[in-house]
């Protein structure tokens, strides 16, 4: 899910508990250094539209009319835009002007333009008018027809839009009317299914309470329903048509703004003000769906709502080769100026001859040689500017548009399922497609189908997987058993529906229950064509796969009550009261239900990530360790898991809890953890009963596109909303992550930055120091998330505020649970890893030379985005979660800006447009459903997988055909133009054309057209299937090796070489004969010349286009045709009546070619231009056959033999979880409250009504809320300094700590980090104690703690978080005596007494071995160790070591002073637990002791 | 949802070889076996024909003789003193005497060549009109105004032809006279003056204006002779087929030349005893000195040149084939080299792999 903050409906229900919408507006929008990005435009906008002054009354349209706005000079205009909307450019009158003034803004028309108007003047046109008119007239003519065409299309969906029905309450009675009659403050009545015509205040719905289910699927891609509900007020009050008639509301809310997720505003009626916010708001665009009627009051039409806004103007996107060709083209019109100017240097000079001694000339009335080289100079500018390839963008237009055709029309790239095939939405960036080097993708709807599938389970430590087809092919459904079995699941295993259906086993039968019971899915109104079958909507889609499992297991969720849910269990039905709710969020990572059965006990199911549920197990054995290994299956193969548990509670034990619960609930302030650490006293001593696994289905073929990308040296970058245990599973999944990845995270890549930065040092150099830093060897990952990214982009440039943040700043982060401090102990394991990996170069090059200074005067944000980029760069992978729409441009533009390199983003829902509209190209997947994207993206796929062949073959022939084209463009155009240079110098610099007029204005439309063209459209160099088996072969797109300013030279060259020889060979052979009609006059030598130029080009293109095709025979042929045709055309007796000027070179090719000299001459140039390049280019290509071979291996080679080191491979890691869960808060909220149950009695709602109204004063929530939030924030803010001062204590802080980092100290220090991030984990269910300890004396106290508190019953486990609350708002009490005063007061259970209350002797080492094991989550990894003894090679036991030595303090915890060497302990356990490792080398004695030291 | 190949959907797009690229093709590789007898071939078919071009050239004979008349060259000089300075110069003659040992074979053409001649010049070149040349009599009124400062006379009057070019008409004359004994008379060769010009020149490009009551002078009346000139266009030669516009010196000199130094076709001989070529004996060349080109430091030149298949001497062309053709020969050994070289190494490298 495009989980993005800022989408915060949900949270409305809990004024408490600031949403992430407010959270949003509080925050700093993102950075603002980007200047480029357009983001400071943003936050202007903002703070211009912060006051609220745009004011809506209801039914009044004559009120609302009157607000003007000021429009040009005095004239005044409405405010408020109409629901028309008009995307379309131009008018029937607008057209031409308009259309015209477009194109003559682009330079080089307006040059051609002036050349043109030069060219009028008598005394400087050096060539008839018709040589430059013609073309640029087709040039116009042609463009225009493509703007036309383009607006035609969008005149006619404009249309179709604006006249889409809609009801708008007209008088008493609602009436159908088009959208673009709809105004501001009209009431409009909307149906199931119907889509939002703008943007509405949401008045009331037939739904109970108000509600209203949307799909928001046009404008973020996400299809799961989202609910908005009405204001109270109307709720009550707006119960008929005539009540809404009557209603006179007046909404007073901001300007109009982009931002889709926000929306602050008030509603005065009566006399009363009651708030707004987004969660009242229907979008425009938004489809309604689960809902008969609803009624709502525009806010914004038109252009002003949210969606409009956010589309935003479309910055014309340009390709490399574009600019490179504007480059050249100013490149080649300077020249020209300079050679235009050495010409008229030469007149200067030959003029005063002329004048004076060659009498035959005309005189003219020029005062001045100066004055007559003035015009000449224009002349030569005139006579050249045929070199300016005008032709060449008009060619260009057209290949861009074919090539873009070629793309529509692929097969390959049709998606039959929906219908789509892909579609080139811009036509002028195919070559760039062949040059992409980053990729950055969405990862739900884009890299996944966004569908969840039940694919296998484990119950009670047994695993069902899905049946084999092949095997068992099903002759029937096996669910024909089951009525309510739900067709379409695939879950098929005959094993686990025999068990099911035997119901012996009571663990088969609990898991089923907990499935069909512990959700917040709802049930939809009985569907009418299908009664029988149960519709299910539910918040997330894990959780429908998870209950319709259920369901066609014979667990049928019924449906639900406010207090109830009815299940069908194998037929009998049976009615659990619900007791509570216990919602699911990020940071408890799990949901509960406390249910009554209708035996009357009390049961409480629980799901969750893996290393929750494990935390809070009553007993480990045999099951839970087989259930740890299905799901390090389940994670192998990528699966998303969820642990299932359960428990039964007392009736006393549920009586006491309730009344805590309550007290809790209707606490005013802290609610939200008050409720969190109620939730958190039930969850305990819970049963095991099974995990089960999802499939996230990747879209097909995904991690084999993704793969091929890789070898086509394309970086994968996933910039997703979504959460950071989705994205890794997806990027596992995909194969963008592998075990053997070095995965980088945020402290670890601050801490790299600061070394970087460090060593840096404000000189330079740091770009090496990164280079060498990251030994080739060492494959690496970056997952990171928008907050963090945020901050270290932005610390530097917000000072203070920077490094005091939080990493990972969640709503509910201070209670952070022993599954973050797990991961926090991996990623200082891991930094210690890698320090020891990177140290020494990393040493090595911070003393480097100080040379290259030239960057050294970069601002420090610079430097340090330059830092994280390089950084970035060298990943194999980075996944980027939680990222905001904007973040994820930022990503991409920060990779624009400092990489140079050419991007491409692709996804699908609105919170990708941004992104897509950033990058160079944007690729919008065409869902089902979801068309923002698609909108503003330059390419349309319906699947990911065709981005392979978008870019490996149509962006490589792309590519490779532009380049050809131009450099064949340029060759051709010097090779024939240049000769009117050569023969300035023999025509005494009078800027006599060379060429007839004719011929100058065909030559680049007609005749040499067509197989320009050909090379354009069709060229091929290999097929589509090589293209995709040697991806290799995009790489040379990458590196601009088909044109840059070598190819550029080289054309010129070659052009330069051929136009020399055609004109001074014709010269001398002319020079030199005398004939029976004479060869030398003008007219032959010029069509001499000019046919030498033709067919030389001819030939050329002849040789280098490698894909012969009839349309190429075709193609040449038709070239020689109309060259003779035009040729017979301008040259006969008719055209010459007409217009002797115009036509005068009458049968010069009829004369001139029926003398055979004039042939062999002409044989002569065009041999004498292609043999020798012929040659070389044979001799080229034999010299270099071995090379390209090398080349091509040589990258994948990189790729595919890079061993990974050994100590980074997947043993020396723990169990990853692959606990994923995209569930969104606030559902069992709406549940429990009964505002979404039609059952629901009024009271509740009243109640939630008067909890929700405000008093009258306060506008806002966010205001109402604010003194509360501030708390909150300081509250926030203290714990992460204490956080930090763990963390960074060490590793963040810049100069002090990080200059030290190059001597044996690091080492030690992050192995004391090893220690502290340990204790974090050891500590299992406390939530923030482990955190508060700042120094490391504590170590010791937590750990005993932890241990003595993990098996606890409950009641004193009670006492303990009893007093929590009070030592969280005042100050947290020393962790020592909490700690003490626990494991005094603790009854010790049996098993783990001895742990206790005295070191752990030897015989308990298995007891201990077992506590620790499940506790810490890391024991496959040990497990690997001990089962493999051999592969105990020297760097394995390095790593473990640490791990070995953290794991033992706990024996001695409890009987130590604080003072006691950790390490005393560890070292004989050590030699038992693992004996295999005693030929650990003695090195691992030498490291030891460094942490100790550091004590 | 099954789709069968007939339910196609309504986008999805044609699967045909144009459509989705994959048109039959050739991809032609220059391989060895191709390049090499290319180039062998080339440059022996090059080699062979600039052997030809080269004898054919070489068994042109050229006769020239520069008459520019510098001081000390010959008898031109003195009229070229007395054309000094004066514009128009005043008639002079002078003569050119050469003796033929041996028949000069024929056909032979005369040509006058002059260098330093800028006929290519912009402001000389388009200083024409078409139009009036075509015979419009429009045109003939009003010339058009690339003409300037030709287009009309001090008296106001159209130029025809107006134009620097037609103003600047080479006005030279040449006839020759053959001794046939030593000492014996000169007798005047016959110099046929027609069909020196492009057939289409003559008979289509130019053509007089329609003539007023039969006569030539008459459709010319109202206009005036370029400045240069000494007599009227419609005196240009005595035979009413060759005056006026379609004269034929008058249509060679209006073809500009391409270069500064060129040649023109004066008169062809072929009438007579002459039709062989010219016998041996003593000839003179009685040459009526007009043109100055002495200010510019031009030449003139007169050319007696026989002709082949392959047009006038021209020796630079079969040289340059004889050049080109060795040149692939030698390109085509370097590359049998290059290949037997590499392509050993290439399958060494097979080989290894």
């Amino acid at each position: 899910m495009g989980d993005t903050p800022g989408r915060g409906g949900a949270q409305r229900r809990r004024p408490h508990n600031p949403g992430r919408s407010e959270k949003y507006e509080l925050r700093p929008e993102g950075p603002t250094g980007m200047g480029s990005l357009a983001y400071r435009e943003d936050l202007e906008e903002e703070e211009k539209n912060s006051g609220f002054t745009w004011e809506v009354k209801a039914n009044s349209r004559a009120y609302n009319n009157q607000f003007k706005e000021k429009g040009f000079l005095c004239w005044q205009r409405r405010k408020y835009k109409t629901n028309v909307i008009h995307t379309a450019k131009y008018n029937v009158f607008s057209f031409v002007p308009l259309n015209l003034y477009e194109q003559f803004r682009q330079v080089s028309n307006l040059y051609f333009l002036l050349i043109i108007v030069l060219q009028s003047i008598p005394e400087i046109s050096t060539l008839p008018w018709f040589t430059l008119f013609v073309p640029l007239v087709c040039l116009l003519v042609i463009r225009a027809t493509r703007e036309l065409v383009d607006d035609i299309g969008r005149h006619r969906s404009d249309r179709i839009i604006n006249n889409r029905p809609c009801q708008i309450l007209v008088g008493r009675s609602f009436q159908w009317r088009k959208w673009k009659h709809l105004c501001v403050g009209d009431v409009v009545c909307l149906r199931r299914d119907s889509i939002v015509p703008a943007d509405l205040l949401l008045l009331a719905s037939t739904e109970p309470s108000s509600l209203c289910y949307v799909e928001t699927a046009d404008i973020d891609g996400e299809t799961n329903l989202k609910f908005r509900q009405a204001p109270m007020i109307t709720h009550r009050e707006l119960t008929s048509v005539r009540n809404m008639a009557s209603f006179q509301g007046k909404v007073v809310c901001e300007e109009p703004n982009s931002r889709m997720h926000h929306f602050v505003g008030c509603l005065e009626w009566t006399g009363k003000k009651y708030p707004l916010d987004s969660g009242n708001i229907l979008l425009r665009g938004c489809k309604i769906r689960n809902t008969d009627t609803c009624y709502g009051l525009v806010i914004y039409a038109g252009f002003d709502t949210k969606i409009m806004k956010n589309c935003g103007t479309t910055h014309l996107k340009r390709t490399k080769i574009d600019h490179m060709m504007n480059r050249l083209v100013v490149l080649i019109f300077l020249s020209l100026i300079v050679i235009s100017a050495g010409l008229t240097l030469g007149f200067w000079y030959k003029a005063k001859e002329l004048k004076g001694k060659h009498h035959y000339l005309p005189t003219n009335d020029m005062p001045s040689v100066a004055a007559e080289s003035f015009l000449i100079f224009w002349g030569f500018l005139i006579l050249l500017s045929v070199i300016v390839p005008m032709a060449m963008f008009i060619i260009a237009e057209f290949i861009y548009l074919g090539n873009s055709i070629f793309i529509n029309w692929d097969v390959q790239m049709y998606y039959e399922p929906h219908d789509t095939p892909a579609k080139a939405r811009s036509t002028s960036l195919n070559d760039q497609l062949g040059q992409v080097e980053y990729i950055f993708s969405d990862k739900t709807g884009t890299l996944t189908q966004n569908i969840m599938t039940f694919k296998k389970c484990c119950i009670n430590g047994v695993i069902y997987g899905p049946d084999e087809e092949r095997k068992t092919p099903h002759k029937e459904n096996p669910y024909l058993w089951n009525t309510f079995a739900n067709g379409k699941s695939f879950f098929h295993n005959a094993g686990l529906l025999q068990a099911v259906r035997g119901n012996q086993d009571a663990m088969v039968r609990e898991f089923w229950r907990l499935l069909a019971v512990c959700h917040t899915v709802m049930v939809q109104d009985k569907n009418s064509e299908r009664p029988d079958q149960l519709v299910y909507q539910a918040a997330s889609p894990d959780e429908e796969a998870l209950v319709t499992a259920a369901r066609n297991f014979g667990y049928v969720f019924l449906a639900r009550t406010q207090d109830s849910i009815t299940v069908l269990e194998l037929g009998e039905e049976r009615k659990y009261q619900v007791l509570a709710m216990m919602d699911f969020n990020s940071v408890r990572k799990r949901m509960s239900v406390l249910v009554r059965n209708p035996e009357g006990s009390i049961y409480l199911y629980t799901k969750g990530a893996d290393t929750v549920i494990f935390e809070r197990l009553h007993v480990t054995g045999e099951v839970e360790w087989t259930t740890e290994e299905a799901l390090a299956s389940f994670a192998e193969q990528t699966l998303r898991t969820l642990c299932l548990a359960y428990k039964e509670v007392d009736e006393d034990a549920y009586q006491e809890w309730r009344q805590r619960h309550q007290e809790a609930s209707i606490l005013l302030q802290n609610r939200a953890h008050a409720l969190h650490q109620v939730y958190e006293e039930m969850e305990q001593n819970l049963q095991l009963l099974g995990a089960t696994a999802i499939e996230d289905r990747l879209q097909d073929g995904v991690p084999e596109t993704i793969q091929c990308l890789k070898q086509g040296n394309i970086k994968v970058w996933v910039l997703t909303g979504d959460k950071q245990e989705t994205a890794v599973n997806i990027g596992f999944a995909c194969r963008l992550l592998s075990e053997d990845m070095l995965i980088l995270e945020e402290k670890e890549i601050i801490r790299i930055l600061e070394a970087y930065w460090e060593s840096n040092n404000n000189l330079l150099g740091g770009e090496q120091c990164l280079k060498n830093a990251f030994l080739p060897q060492v494959k690496m990952a970056m997952v990171i998330n928008g907050e963090f990214l945020d901050q270290l982009l932005l610390s530097l440039r917000k000072e203070p505020r920077a490094l005091v943040h939080s990493v990972n700043t969640d709503v509910e982060e201070p209670w952070q649970e022993p599954g973050e401090q797990r991961t926090d102990f991996l990623q200082a394991r891991r930094l210690s890893l890698m320090w020891r990996t990177l140290g020494m170069p990393l040493r090595s090059t911070g003393l480097a030379p100080q040379a290259k200074t030239a960057r050294a005067r970069e601002s420090p944000e610079v430097r340090r985005e330059r830092a994280f980029v390089d950084l970035a760069s060298r990943c194999q992978a980075v996944i980027c979660c939680r990222a905001t729409p904007k973040q994820k441009a930022l990503i991409v533009a920060l990779v624009k800006k400092y990489q140079h390199v050419v991007t491409l983003a692709i996804g699908d829902g609105a919170n990708d447009v941004n992104m897509i509209k950033t990058a160079d190209i944007g690729v919008g997947l065409a869902g089902k459903e979801g068309m923002q994207a698609v909108q503003n993206s330059d390419f349309v796929l319906a699947q990911f997988c065709f981005l392979q062949r978008l870019l490996l073959v149509h962006g490589r022939w792309s590519y490779l055909r532009v380049c050809k084209f131009l450099r064949y463009f340029i060759y051709k155009t010097l090779a024939s133009m240049m000769v009117q240079v050569w023969f300035a110098f023999y025509s005494g610099f009078s800027a006599q054309p060379l060429y007839e007029g004719w011929f100058l204005a065909l030559f680049n439309l007609l005749y040499t057209t067509l197989p320009v063209l050909y090379i354009g459209l069709f060229e091929q160099d290999v097929s589509a299937e090589r293209s995709l088996e040697l991806p290799e072969l995009y790489i040379a797109g990458q590196k601009d090796e088909f044109f840059n300013y070598g190819v550029i030279l080289q054309a010129i060259a070659h052009g330069m070489a051929t136009s020399l020889v055609n004109f001074f060979m014709t010269l001398w052979i002319c020079q030199d004969s005398g004939g029976p009609v004479i060869s030398g006059d003008y007219q032959s030598f010029a069509v001499v010349v000019a046919l030498s130029s033709l067919l030389s080009i001819t030939v050329e293109v002849i040789l280098i286009i490698k894909y012969w095709t009839v349309l190429f025979v075709l193609a040449i042929v038709l070239s020689f045709c109309f060259y003779v045709v035009m040729t017979a055309l301008t040259q006969n007796f008719w055209s010459f009546q007409m217009s002797p000027k115009t036509f005068s070179f009458l049968y010069a090719d009829r004369n001139v070619l029926s003398q055979p000299p004039i042939l062999l001459v002409i044989l002569l140039n065009v041999s004498l231009n292609t043999l020798p390049v012929l040659a070389f280019r044979l001799i080229h290509r034999a010299l270099k056959k071995p090379r390209p071979k090398e080349e091509v291996e040589a990258p994948s080679e990189e790729i595919i033999t890079v061993e990974p080191m050994p100590y980074l491979r997947r043993e020396s890691r723990t169990r990853r979880s692959s606990y994923a869960f995209s569930h969104r808060e606030g559902y069992a909220d709406l549940i429990t409250q009964g505002t979404s149950l039609r059952k629901t009695p009024g009271v509740n709602s009243d109640m939630l009504a008067d909890q929700k109204i405000p008093s009258d004063e306060e506008l806002s929530l966010s205001i109402k809320e604010s003194p509360w939030f501030s708390r909150k924030m300081s509250f926030l803010g203290r714990k992460r300094r204490q956080h930090r001062g763990k963390v960074s204590s060490e590793d963040t802080q810049p100069a002090t700590t990080m200059s030290s980092s190059f001597t044996a100290d690091v080492q030690s220090s992050s192995y004391l980090d090893n220690q502290v991030s340990l204790t974090r984990n050891v500590a299992p269910s406390t939530n923030w104690k482990p955190r508060s300890f700042q120094e490391n004396l504590p170590i010791k106290q937590e750990r005993s703690l932890s241990y003595g508190q993990w098996p606890y019953s409950h009641p004193k486990s009670l006492t303990l978080t009893r007093k929590r609350p009070l030592s969280l708002q005042e100050m947290p009490p020393s962790p020592r005596e909490s700690q003490l005063s626990l494991s005094e007061s603790q009854p010790t259970p049996l098993g783990q007494l001895s742990l206790e209350s005295q070191p752990a002797p030897l015989e308990e080492k298995k007891a201990f071995w077992s506590v620790s094991r499940s506790s810490w989550k890391i024991w496959p990894f040990w497990q690997k160790e001990l089962k493999s003894p051999k592969e105990g090679t020297a760097p394995l036991p390095n790593e473990t070591h640490p791990t070995l030595v953290e794991t033992t303090p706990p024996s001695t915890g409890e009987s130590s002073t604080d003072e006691q060497p950790m390490e005393v302990a560890p070292l004989p356990l050590e030699g038992q637990l693992v004996p295999s490792e005693s030929q650990v080398p003695p090195d691992l004695g030498g490291q030891l002791p460094l942490p100790h030291k550091e004590q | 949802m099954t789709w069968s190949a007939a339910a196609r959907g309504a986008h999805q797009p044609d699967n045909t070889a144009f459509t989705q690229q994959r048109l039959p093709a050739w991809q032609p590789l220059l391989s060895a076996g191709i390049a090499l007898p290319l180039f062998f071939c080339a440059g022996l078919a090059f080699i062979g024909l600039g052997l030809g071009l080269y004898y054919s050239s070489n068994g042109i004979t050229e006769l020239e003789y520069d008459y520019t008349g510098n001081p000390g060259t010959g008898n031109c000089s003195v009229c070229a003193e007395a054309g000094q300075g004066r514009a128009p110069p005043p008639t002079c003659s002078c003569a050119w005497y050469f003796s033929l040992p041996e028949l000069f074979q024929g056909p032979v053409y005369l040509y006058y060549e002059l260098t330093n001649f800028y006929q290519n010049n912009r402001r000389y070149g388009v200083s024409r009109d078409d139009e009036q040349l075509s015979g419009l009599p429009s045109a003939l009124r009003q010339p058009a105004n690339e003409c300037a400062p030709y287009q009309f006379s001090a008296a106001g009057l159209p130029i025809a032809p107006c134009g620097a070019i037609a103003n600047s008409l080479f006005n030279d004359s040449f006839s020759l006279w053959h001794q046939r004994q030593p000492d014996g008379p000169y007798v005047e060769v016959q110099l046929d003056r027609t069909g020196i010009a492009w057939w289409t020149d003559y008979h289509v490009k130019f053509r007089n204006p329609p003539l007023v009551n039969g006569s030539l002078a008459l459709a010319f009346q109202g206009t005036a002779p370029p400045p240069n000139w000494p007599r009227p266009v419609y005196e240009l030669s005595s035979d009413p087929n060759n005056t006026g516009f379609t004269n034929q010196d008058f249509v060679v000199w209006m073809r500009t030349a391409a270069l500064p130094t060129f040649r023109k076709l004066y008169a062809r001989i072929r009438q007579g005893n002459y039709t062989a070529g010219l016998p041996r004996g003593a000839y003179r060349v009685n040459i009526t000195y007009n043109y100055p080109v002495r200010s510019f430091d031009g030449h003139k030149r007169l050319i007696f040149s026989s002709i082949s298949w392959m047009g006038g001497k021209n020796p630079f062309l079969g040289i340059a084939y004889l050049v080109v053709g060795s040149l692939c020969i030698l390109t085509g050994f370097v590359m049998l080299v290059v290949y037997i070289r590499y392509q050993d190494q290439n399958d060494e490298d097979e080989d290894e792999q």
